[in-house]
């Protein structure tokens, strides 16, 4: 039994200002629907108020002909909508089955029934393919395997509708395949979903139909097969979008080495890594989730122990102890992470954009003015959108925290910079940015490090790409060996 | 959100921000329009309320609260507590007392000297403690809570055996060199009032105009993308832990010619009584943000409080606590959500 789905006219106000200006769409039964947007689109915000965490403030919701209007989240549950959150709603410390029957407990009498649920459990772990004992506790496992407990809830509340945002986001290739084989097969079996994503070429890949979102508004719906990726990526931007990538410099093959990594070894993480890359190259570094990328580069910097491994910037060893060290060696890194390891989102602009050289505008009293002409400098230089210089990080959209937090790293002038996902969460027109931008650093002589999952990305962007698989670089592919097949088979070790 | 933005609804916007800066900035006036209101009634209930005699010494005796608060805020909003304030005060004196008696039944040293070795072992000991609790917070990877909440019974019982149970009692003849440090006004103000005073301006100064400060706020608000910036998170969390050991250490060196000894219950509830006032000032328990100007009046309202009930017969002295309680829990009941 799947959900059909009607939006008539939709809005939705948040105090002054309205996020959607009249919806209005089907969705048919028993298909997978792309849904299509750059940030803001609207496009959360409409599949939060039909899996019922936002109430529409006019319009008309029918599911299966009926109009509804959800009070709640358990009450669209019960209707068979389940939303998956783009930031999983799992509680870390709790068991996968804990996790999966939160709030649903069964219980015998008084007593929670552990065993009853273990036993679905591990029955729901085994249709979404997760080979886990329910026992463990959610904090152990990847976020892949999150995403897999995630769906296995859904399951447990009987979905029929099930709407996933941004679900491949962190994934890499190999655990979106298994993912996208898993929603086949939820659709053989009468599920309706939605797939909520920036990637075009997934989105052409698994969906049977999409929509597309601007502003607020509907903008065009269409069965996949009729759409090229570029027509929709235009649809999404409002604009043409040939051209993501700039073009690629020469590869300096004789400009001097800026940094070099040799026997770099982090215990359970990383062996034996060697690599250089030299002033005015952007390096790639491939790999699944777990590869010991974002690792490597840690113990490099002095956020995590290693065990062995020489350092050399610049032709000169080092030792780092302290990301500070790096810092004033001319290296700083961008965590994949940017809420939680990028930047503050509680203060403001002004303050995430110096606080690396904050040693810069103190004399001792900090010059708050040569801090503010640094924030519009930034503010030019990056394009980063604001309506509000004074506005506090969580303000803006992911795009142009983003740009704040690349405007941020770059304030010490680094001569070797280390971005990790840096278009992760980020809608098409600033992933262009960013990829400009990343070829400018590199322009201008600067020694750039780009780890990514999306292989597309790495392609267009990088002059050699690294491949790593279980802590070790299995591959350095120069530019005539780059293409996605090449770079999974070394990832996945298919080759 | 970045579509192009009409000019209706971009207006609206920043007319939204205009107006949640505007809360913002009220909910940080909050405390102050309470002391006022305070004041008022205080003045409305009794006449002696609004005396400057009787405002100085509503002053005099903030200022040990207010400077540990100071220090206190700090600790804060790293996201750091320090329960041992109170019982550190206690044995602060207890150590300096000892000390100066010693050194005047040694014969050797004139006076005046024998004040300034006790000044500066009060000074030297809060530095101490303070290191101390920040190298086992950050070496040794243990909770504030737990860390303080030890050395608060440390302290304090180190004391209690050094004074053998009893006091331990400034001698005469020091009592009367030292006395003017508490006693004596300069300009009119107690010299206490001017040291809580300067306390509060460097401190607020150093918080919001200097790179520790950024750096404290930026730990308390977020660990990890401090440390990600390159922040020395170990050393700035030592250092505010050695701050407040310093405030702590100025307070002792005030609080010392008041009675002239130290027992077993000075500084009792001391830890709370600061803790409360950074937190009625306005500065958030888990830390990130704050402001020396809240705590102070933090610390002024929670004595006013005190001193109304002294002045007046409404509610019992006795009651002090309780009505410092209520006001505690109402000044965080408006402040819930505002982050």
């Amino acid at each position: 039994m799947s959900v059909a789905v009607k939006f008539h006219d939709i809005r939705k106000d948040f105090g002054p200002v309205r996020v959607l200006h009249g919806v209005s769409f089907e969705l048919a039964p028993g298909r997978i629907h792309g849904l299509l947007g750059e940030n803001g689109a609207g496009k959360s915000t409409l599949m939060k108020i039909l899996a019922g965490y936002e109430d529409a403030s006019a319009g008309e919701l029918l599911v299966d002909g009926v109009p509804r209007r959800f009070e709640g989240s358990r009450e669209a549950e019960a209707a068979g909508i389940v939303l998956i959150h783009q930031e999983f709603n799992l509680a870390e410390h709790l068991t996968i089955a804990q996790n999966i029957f939160l709030g649903h407990e069964k219980r015998k009498g008084w007593l929670v029934d552990d065993t009853a649920m273990r036993r679905e459990a591990r029955e729901l772990l085994a249709q979404v393919g997760l080979a886990r004992d329910p026992d463990m506790k959610v904090r152990e496992l990847i976020v892949a395997e999150k995403q897999l407990v995630e769906i296995a809830k859904a399951l447990s509340r009987h979905a029929r509708l099930l709407i996933m945002d941004e679900p491949t986001a962190t994934l890499t290739p190999a655990e979106t395949a298994r993912l996208f084989a898993l929603m086949t097969k939820l659709r053989a079996g009468g599920t309706t979903l939605v797939y909520i994503s920036h990637k075009l070429d997934e989105v052409e890949k698994i969906t049977d139909d999409v929509v597309v979102m601007r502003d607020g508004r509907f903008v065009a719906a269409s069965a996949t097969a009729g759409l090229a990726r570029q027509q929709m990526a235009n649809l999404m931007v409002g604009r043409d979008v040939s051209d993501m990538f700039p073009e690629k410099g020469a590869a300096p093959e004789d400009a001097p080495v800026a940094l070099r990594v040799t026997n770099l070894t982090v215990p359970g993480w990383v062996e034996e890594l060697s690599f250089e890359v030299r002033a005015g190259e952007i390096l790639g570094f491939a790999g699944l989730v777990g590869a010991g990328r974002s690792e490597a580069f840690e113990a490099i910097m002095g956020l995590r122990h290693k065990q062995a491994g020489e350092i050399e910037i610049d032709g000169r060893t080092l030792t780092l102890r302290h990301p500070r060290d790096a810092m004033r060696h001319g290296l700083t890194y961008l965590s994949e992470d940017r809420k939680g390891r990028g930047l503050h989102m509680n203060l403001t602009l002004q303050d995430n954009l110096t606080l690396m050289t904050l040693e810069r505008y103190g004399h001792p009293l900090l010059d708050l003015k040569a801090c503010r002409r640094a924030l519009e400098k930034a503010v030019r230089d990056f394009g980063i959108r604001t309506g509000d210089l004074d506005s506090r990080a969580r303000m803006l959209s992911g795009g142009n925290q983003q740009k704040l937090a690349l405007a941020k790293f770059l304030q010490p002038d680094p001569r070797v910079i280390v971005l990790d996902e840096p278009t992760r969460g980020v809608d098409v027109g600033a992933k262009r940015d960013i990829y400009f931008l990343i070829q400018r650093l590199a322009a201008s002589g600067r020694a750039v490090v780009v780890i990514s999952s999306e292989l597309v990305e790495l392609i267009g962007l990088a002059h050699r790409v690294a491949v790593m698989r279980a802590g070790r670089l299995v591959a350095t592919l120069g530019r005539e060996h780059l293409n996605e097949e090449e770079l999974i088979a070394h990832a996945t070790g298919t080759h | 959100m970045q579509p192009a933005p009409t000019d209706a609804a971009s207006e609206g916007r920043r007319a939204r921000a205009a107006a949640a800066r505007l809360v913002h900035r009220l909910a940080g006036v909050g405390p102050l329009i309470g002391l006022i209101a305070l004041c008022v009634l205080g003045t409305l209930l009794n006449r002696d309320f609004a005396t400057a005699g009787n405002l100085l010494n509503v002053l005099t005796r903030t200022s040990f609260i207010g400077i540990i608060s100071v220090g206190m805020t700090f600790v804060i909003i790293s996201g750091g507590i320090d329960l041992s304030v109170g019982s550190m005060a206690a044995l602060i004196a207890g150590v300096m007392i000892w000390t100066m008696n010693t050194l005047a039944d040694a014969h050797g040293l004139a006076p005046l000297a024998i004040v300034a070795t006790g000044m500066a072992i009060a000074l030297v000991l809060g530095a101490a403690f303070g290191l101390a609790h920040g190298l086992l917070i950050t070496r040794g990877r243990i909770e504030p809570f737990i860390v303080t909440l030890g050395t608060l019974g440390i302290f304090r019982s180190v004391l209690t055996w050094l004074a053998d149970g009893g006091a331990l009692t400034l001698q005469n003849p020091l009592v009367d060199l030292y006395g003017p440090v508490y006693y004596a006004s300069l300009f009119g103000i107690p010299v206490p009032v001017w040291v809580f005073a300067l306390t509060a301006a460097g401190g607020a100064l150093i918080l919001n105009r200097t790179a520790f400060g950024r750096h404290v706020q930026a730990i308390g608000s977020n660990e990890q993308v401090a440390r990600y910036a390159a922040i020395r998170v170990d050393r700035v969390k030592c250092a505010t832990y050695v701050l407040l050991g310093v405030c702590v250490g100025v307070a002792t060196v005030l609080y010392v010619p008041r009675l002239g000894s130290a027992t077993p219950t000075t500084g009792l509830l001391w830890e709370l009584e600061a803790i409360a006032a950074v937190v009625v000032g306005g500065t958030a328990l888990k830390g990130g943000e704050g402001r020396v100007a809240g705590t102070v009046v933090g610390a002024v309202l929670l004595s006013v409080i005190a001193n109304i009930l002294n002045l007046t017969s409404i509610i019992s002295v006795y009651l002090n606590a309780a009505v410092q309680g209520v006001a505690i829990i109402a000044v965080a009941f408006l402040q819930r959500g505002r982050r």
